[in-house]
């Protein structure tokens, strides 16, 4: 029987695309249900439940149409009034915004929008690891730009300079940052903002975890920068502020000739984010705040907590000023982090993510997420320092690796 | 969040919490969140350190009881005496002073039905000044010092995300 080779179906750039590094990760914990999992990089909170009143409201008193292809015109204001209040951002409702399914689908958008075949985009990494695989996907040719824990894994525009070509389009960043945790201040963001007007760039900016920034320093987006509206495409959302990851809601704004490009692909694509999640996310924007400010201030909490336990038993972990991640160095264990993860969960019933996952620049850390209980987290720093100190010892005396 | 707040709103979530864990979390020196505790205490903001239990968990029988007390405020002294008096009997729990029909709220904890009867009628009734009580009954419990009891709420999230 003549049996057809499905495989060669597949468009070459799909076939050839490495399965994400996570992936193998992700199966092994799977392996050890009772393991405490530092890997998650979402809320441990459930949405707060007027969100999800407002829902099962809406459902029933009956509206289950689709909305227009931006979305629900309260909703988008409410997007509007909500950037300008947190962000000083000025974006129109009706010719500016787009909500999404999540901001991954605004990546998508943004990228699709932006790309033709050859076409070079600037991946700050360590990075979420959607970028690159999303770059290939439009055509385009994703470049990785370095960050360094020397400098705080901040972006800086020597490494920038260093990867810039003819052919550079788009940068993509993320601020706060998965999966160090970094932020970019205003004095961080000055020299960023020169080099993109010099180089006539497009900033895809990530500001997912916006709302997730402590120790008094609110987030910056790089649009608000004088003349920068122009050069970006900002994409935010509900997933990590609101703890909302199921829901799949989020948006983007961007100048209009820009929108309007997204909208076509949207409304081929997608139609329209779902109803049932605007709904919801127009009740977070409007009565969730607060509790988005005291989630916050339970992860301040944890962070604290995880920085000081990391650093405590001899992990180089640099204080995480957004996020929910601590993105310490094992390199002191004589472990590569690959190695190290996989070690401590066998061991002793951990699960962290390997650096390497998100960007070269991350091969000597591991990503401990603290969305978690303090008491699970005492629990995993606990186990953690045993493991440091087994992992210390070894390395001072060989001939105990044998044993 | 002003230290003292910060210190108090972490031990209502967890007394157990070890004065070097809280003085890493608060980010402050261990000596200073310890005097902050210590004054605290002696101020007596702190009034005690409690476990909240499901005694049904360990088998144990314990019956809850609320009594709406309406009494007559003694010449001389007002209802603080009186409330004092009752919170005096190891069983009541608490006791309180409402607005409403009812002047006293209080609430007990025994072993059984019978011992709520008992202290109704031969406790809590002869005293001079109460004039009348309304018996209820706790059939189950919730939420118990803001802890929600028997929810099933497993971590649902994927093990490992990115």
């Amino acid at each position: 029987m003549f049996v057809m080779d499905l495989e060669s179906k597949l468009s070459p750039i799909v076939r050839d695309m490495a399965p994400s590094g996570i992936r193998r990760f992700f199966d092994l914990v799977n392996q050890i249900p009772d393991a405490i999992s530092l890997g998650v990089g979402e809320p441990d909170f459930v949405t707060p439940y007027h969100i999800r009143k407002a829902v099962t409201d809406s459902l029933e008193h009956g509206p289950t149409s689709y909305t227009s292809n931006q979305g629900l015109p309260e909703f988008l204001s409410a997007i509007s009034n909500y950037l300008q209040k947190q962000f000083q951002l000025t974006y129109n409702a009706e010719t500016e915004i787009i909500t999404t399914f999540g901001g991954s689908e605004a990546i998508d958008l943004a990228l699709r929008a932006l790309l033709c075949p050859g076409d070079e985009v600037l991946v700050v990494e360590p990075s979420y690891v959607s970028y690159e695989p999303c770059v290939v996907l439009a055509g385009g040719i994703p470049v990785p730009v370095a960050t360094h824990a020397s400098e705080g894994f901040k972006l800086r525009v020597e490494d920038l300079e260093r990867r810039v070509t003819p052919n550079t389009k788009a940068l993509i960043l993320c601020y706060p940052n998965n999966p160090t945790g970094a932020i970019m201040t205003a004095e961080d963001y000055a020299p960023i903002v020169e080099f993109v007007k010099k180089h006539e760039l497009i900033v895809i900016s990530d500001e997912i975890y916006a709302e997730l920034t402590y120790g008094g320093k609110k987030h910056v987006s790089i649009a608000s920068f004088d003349g920068m509206k122009d050069h970006t495409i900002l994409i935010n959302g509900f997933s990590k502020s609101f703890a909302m990851t199921g829901w799949r809601i989020g948006f983007i704004a961007a100048p209009e000739p820009l929108f309007r490009g997204m909208l076509k692909i949207h409304q081929y694509t997608a139609l329209c984010a779902p109803r049932m999640s605007q709904i919801a996310a127009l009740e977070a924007l409007q009565n969730g705040l607060q509790e988005c400010n005291n989630m916050m201030q339970q992860y301040d909490r944890r962070r604290r907590f995880v920085v000081h336990s990391l650093s405590e038993m001899g992990l180089t972990c640099m204080n995480p000023e957004g996020a929910f991640y601590a993105f310490p160095s094992i390199a002191s264990t004589g472990l590569d982090a690959e190695t190290f993860a996989e070690q401590l969960l066998l061991e002793e019933g951990v699960a962290v993510v390997p650096g390497g996952v998100f960007g070269p620049s991350g091969t000597e850390h591991i990503r401990c997420s603290y969305a978690t209980s303090l008491d699970r987290l005492g629990e995993a720093m606990k186990r953690m320092k045993r493991f440091v100190e087994k992992k210390k010892k070894e390395k001072q005396d060989p001939f105990l690796q044998l044993g | 969040m002003e230290l003292q707040e910060e210190i108090l709103s972490l031990l209502t979530e967890n007394a157990r919490l070890t004065i070097e864990q809280i003085a890493h979390i608060v980010n402050q020196p261990i000596e200073l969140v310890d005097e902050t505790i210590a004054l605290l205490e002696k101020k007596q903001a702190i009034i005690a350190y409690q476990c909240v239990i499901d005694w049904k968990k360990i088998g144990k029988q314990r019956v809850r009881a609320l009594i709406d007390v309406q009494v007559t405020p003694q010449h001389g002294y007002g209802f603080d005496v009186i409330a004092k008096r009752i919170a005096m009997y190891e069983e009541v729990v608490n006791v309180y002073l409402m607005s409403g029909a009812y002047d006293l709220s209080i609430s007990l904890e025994v072993d059984s039905l019978e011992a709520v009867g008992l202290f109704v009628t031969e406790k809590l009734a002869p005293l001079d000044f109460v004039v009348n009580t309304r018996t209820h009954f706790v059939l189950k419990k919730y939420k118990e010092a803001n802890v929600l009891l028997d929810t099933d709420s497993p971590d649902n999230r994927l093990h490992i995300a990115p």
